[in-house]
């Protein structure tokens, strides 16, 4: 009786989380519009969201794309196919690793950043504080957070794809001495734009929406509290994580599942 | 009794629950125009609460709150926006914005809601720091000032558009002497200079009692007596005498309810 009661609750507590983080999804997307008016906004946190998360992406990235490089050339080797590890690596980052793994790395530096910045504002009354100055948080905080981070996820996606294949290029080519003109007509012949690029890229705006709406909505309803922030926190990194993993499941079935 | 054009604020039949706890029990309440009004009760009774309420930051189970002639709960959210304009309201933590100095927290409302040149905001902001005594502290981060200071930039920052009403929320929590001295006297300065409508909730007595107007003393979620300073100070009722001279014991029981103590001491903890 005591495991029904409790798991009715928790379903009525995940249920009403829903519905709070639709209507939250509503208002901040009405806010967006007229943002276009103050894009200076929109600049600022492109920098702080974007920007300053370029470096982890770009090191994670080459270190990504060295370990698949050595990986697949190794694995390649035994069947005589090394000379395809250009395409291969190519497809793997453009299609997947690099959708993905860029939205989790995303929402474990500038997403918990976020959270943590909205719930704090929340904490110390400064939410309500623009409420009471007739400024409305959604449009003034949240929305420009909302989109900059959105928009960072394909552009970084796109990075971490590009820097990635070259890490693998140095190790297959630099270190263990595959020809170079092999590792770039492999990929080029390949790779498809609308397929594989333009597939990669949806992908990684979906999950750009996904990253920004849970770390945006998590800090707004985070318990104005150090634990509840720091909860807060925690179920961005998390649920942003399994959101990827399962909508990518999902994406992928639905563009390459034949 | 008040005409209704000498009333900024009227609450009537207001009831307000939050987490299924009665907070406000049908409450009437008037707060004139020009005046200063405390709002005064022990910790926890819903002061801050009833200034949200106010504010249209929350809504009522129950009742009317007019402020100005508007009905707030039933305003749309662009009207409520309006209304507020002609707020201000100091928080107790300040909430000033931590990523913006002193200056710019107290152009803020100027730059969201004005096209002002830049020279125009310059020195209306100079202006409402020097009203404050902090013409000096523009340049400092909100992370860089004293409590007392954080609350008097809260105020610059209040009274930049110019605000026929602002609610000051346990404004003299805290405070040395000193800043709770510079508080009352800005308080007192800004209604008396600009008219402006004040209300002050606070739990402290003394500081509140040589500024305001008339009080409202509330607990439990009703006024449970009302009237100048004066009239409280004298006042025969055991639960305003309690209030006033702070008796440790009295209406208010100094325990919070709990079980029978000898019965939870035999209990041994079981249970």
């Amino acid at each position: 009786m005591w495991l029904i009661r409790n798991m009715g609750r928790r379903a009525i507590h995940s249920f009403q989380r829903l519905g709070r983080g639709n209507l939250f999804l509503f208002h901040t997307l009405m806010g967006i519009p007229q943002l276009f008016l103050r894009y200076r906004l929109i600049v600022q946190q492109l920098f702080a969201v974007g920007v300053m998360s370029l470096t982890i992406i770009v090191v994670s990235a080459a270190f990504t794309g060295m370990v698949l490089g050595l990986q697949l050339f190794n694995t390649l080797q035994n069947f005589g196919a090394e000379q395809s590890i250009g395409s291969v690596t190519a497809l793997t980052l453009v299609r997947e690793l690099g959708p993905v793994l860029t939205a989790i790395f995303f929402a474990g530096l500038a997403g918990t950043s976020l959270t943590a910045e909205i719930g704090l504002m929340k904490a110390t009354e400064q939410l309500s504080g623009m409420e009471m100055m007739a400024v409305d948080p959604m449009r003034r905080v949240i929305a420009p957070r909302f989109l900059a981070a959105w928009v960072s996820v394909p552009i970084l996606a796109l990075i971490f794809s590009a820097v990635a294949i070259l890490g693998a290029y140095f190790v297959a080519v630099g270190l263990l001495g595959l020809d170079s003109s092999v590792y770039w007509t492999q990929m080029q012949s390949y790779v498809d734009w609308d397929e594989d690029v333009v597939n990669g890229i949806i992908k990684s705006v979906a999950f750009g929406f996904i990253a920004a709406w849970i770390a945006v909505f998590e800090g707004h309803d985070a318990i104005p509290t150090s634990e509840g922030v720091s909860r807060a926190t925690i179920r961005t990194v998390v649920h942003t994580s399994l959101s990827v993993l399962g909508l990518d499941f999902i994406l992928t079935s639905l563009m390459f599942g034949g | 009794m008040l005409d209704e054009q000498d009333i900024m604020v009227r609450i009537r039949g207001m009831s307000f629950e939050y987490a299924g706890r009665k907070i406000f029990d049908n409450i009437d309440l008037d707060i004139p125009r020009g005046k200063i009004t405390a709002i005064m009760g022990p910790s926890g009774t819903g002061k801050t609460t009833l200034l949200r309420l106010i504010g249209g930051q929350l809504k009522p189970s129950q009742g009317s709150i007019q402020v100005d002639g508007l009905e707030v709960p039933k305003l749309s959210h662009h009207d409520l926006y309006e209304l507020r304009k002609r707020m201000g309201m100091l928080f107790q933590s300040g909430a000033l914005l931590s990523d913006i100095n002193v200056f710019e927290n107290v152009a803020f409302p100027l730059r969201e809601h004005t096209r002002l040149p830049e020279s125009m905001i310059h020195d209306l902001v100079l202006m409402k720091l020097n009203a404050v005594g902090l013409r000096g502290a523009g340049k400092l981060m909100p992370s860089e000032l004293s409590g007392g200071m954080a609350r008097r930039v809260a105020m610059a920052r209040a009274i930049t558009l110019d605000p026929t009403m602002i609610m000051y929320d346990e404004p003299f929590t805290g405070q040395d002497p000193i800043s709770m001295g510079i508080l009352v006297k800005l308080i007192h300065s800004l209604n008396h200079s600009l008219g402006i409508t004040s209300i002050v909730v606070s739990h402290d007595v003394a500081e509140t009692a040589t500024i305001a107007d008339y009080v409202y003393l509330v607990s439990g979620g009703k006024v449970i007596d009302e009237g100048t300073p004066e009239q409280l100070n004298s006042s025969r009722s055991e639960w305003t005498t309690q209030f006033m001279q702070g008796q440790p014991d009295g209406p208010i029981p100094f325990h919070y309810p709990a079980t029978d103590f000898r019965d939870e001491l035999l209990g041994g903890g079981q249970g």
